[in-house]
């Protein structure tokens, strides 16, 4: 039996973690490194590593942390943010990245998708989508959810999913933030309209929150978060623990 | 003499290599024939499809030196798309021939009427079906990293580990001193490296 598996996103800016707090035995919070390992010994499944840098000089410090993390942390590590070209995916793949996450690199040039596909196949290829509802309608949101696109979210999910991304994260931004729960009507909309796994995003802020979404919607593959794990409001191993406790498919 | 991990091209070889050092084991990238036919151990990685991995492995001559390296004992491991490799043939996208060092075939994972995901992506268990030194340092039930929409069939005889999904899958195969995972042991934690690190001690002519 696959499991669900936990994911928990490190934002990083100019080489460093932009959030957290400190946890026993890991010294220095805002190194990456430290972090991935921490968290890979905490039992995530996989990491996800969001470069929101937006200097050239980031982006050097960026795939130097990768580097160094790969060499470390031996579980699947994707990577998203300022994802625009197939050099991009060379870029972070070079670095031991095993998947990269499209998002508004996607909405401004659509052929990215079935291009990387092609290239680094379906596998490494993420779909990572800002939904918002719009007058009730799930909307795609571009540029980290500061801009409408217009486009119908489950649409442009499935436009994606036929051209090559084999996996994709819903983010909620309804529910970004707000810690009371994932959001569970935009994902099962999502679930129903494609056959590859989805990785649910926006609103985990606390343990029982993974549990109902892994109960209530079975075809989600995976759970993210990150201030929440950041902060040690959720610890991963008791998290695994509990979904194990409520019949969950979890790697202990 | 160390272990090689041979580069044809396929895929980025980065965190493969850094797991060997990992675990204080020397292995380097090479695409040299002399290297392979030489090694005291071969790693055969992969990723993408069947019959672009094959034709670049003919294209760079390096299929005869690992069947040759296989021939004379050597240990091999293919990992993901090279264990699928060593197989007769592969039925992706058409029928293509395989490095025939294990029998068998590749087929496609059964989706089970749409109700099941496919690729098969993520961790599952490891259920041994024959005792292996592979897993030497392994407990039965450990999770490992999957990912593929293929598996081997047609291969009892070899097959040394199966996960489920929904029905069982082939998760890792030897015939003598030729190795597969279906799984990436360089991307299932502690687990992957503990396989790693069994492989690494599989002497030549004990298999």
């Amino acid at each position: 039996m696959i499991t669900k598996r936990i994911i928990p996103c490190l934002d990083v800016k100019d080489g460093k973690v932009v959030k957290g707090v400190n946890f026993t035995g890991l010294k220095d919070v805002s190194s990456p490194v430290e972090l991935a390992d921490f968290y890979s010994k905490s039992g995530a499944d996989e990491l996800v590593f969001y470069d929101i840098t937006a200097s050239a000089e980031g982006r050097a410090l960026f795939t130097e942390v990768l580097k160094k993390t790969a060499e470390k942390v031996f579980i699947p590590l994707t990577v998203g943010g300022g994802i625009n070209t197939l050099d991009d995916f060379d870029r972070v793949l070079k670095c031991g990245a095993d998947k990269v996450s499209v998002n508004s690199g996607a909405i401004k040039d659509p052929s990215l998708v079935n291009n990387a596909a092609k290239l680094y196949g379906d596998q490494c290829v993420v779909l990572s989508a800002d939904v918002k509802r719009v007058n009730g309608k799930f909307t795609v949101f571009a540029k980290g959810g500061r801009e409408n696109t217009g486009m119908d979210a489950v649409e442009w999910i499935k436009r994606c999913v036929d051209s090559g991304a084999g996996e994709v994260v819903v983010n909620s931004i309804d529910t970004d933030g707000v810690k009371g729960g994932f959001d569970l009507e935009m994902l099962k909309a999502v679930c129903d309209a494609v056959s590859v796994p989805v990785i649910a995003s926006g609103g985990a802020g606390k343990t029982e929150d993974f549990i109902t979404l892994f109960k209530t919607l079975p075809r989600v593959d995976a759970g993210l978060a990150a201030s929440v794990f950041h902060f040690g409001e959720i610890n991963i191993k008791e998290l695994k623990r509990e979904m194990a406790k409520n019949g969950i498919p979890a790697r202990i | 003499m160390s272990t090689v991990i041979v580069d044809y091209g396929v895929g980025n070889l980065f965190s493969l290599k850094s797991s060997f050092a990992a675990i204080g084991e020397r292995a380097f990238v090479t695409e040299s024939k002399e290297d392979i036919a030489n090694a005291e151990r071969v790693i055969l990685p992969g990723v993408g499809a069947f019959s672009d991995a094959a034709e670049k492995l003919r294209k760079t001559g390096l299929k005869e030196a690992v069947v040759f390296a296989a021939e004379k004992g050597t240990p091999v491991l293919g990992i993901c798309l090279g264990m699928q490799l060593l197989f007769d043939r592969s039925f992706e996208y058409g029928v293509h021939d395989g490095l025939k060092l294990i029998k068998g075939e590749i087929t496609a994972l059964d989706n089970d009427g749409g109700r099941l995901k496919i690729p098969h992506i993520g961790w599952n268990f490891l259920r041994f079906t024959k005792p292996h030194p592979l897993f030497k340092y392994v407990k039965e039930g450990e999770y490992v990293y999957f990912v593929h929409s293929f598996a081997a069939t047609g291969c009892e005889e070899s097959v040394i580990a199966e996960t489920e999904y929904n029905r069982p899958v082939t998760a890792a195969a030897a015939h003598k001193n030729v190795m597969g995972c279906q799984f990436h042991p360089e991307k299932s934690g502690d687990t992957g490296l503990k396989i790693l690190k069994a492989f690494c001690e599989i002497k030549r002519g004990t298999l």
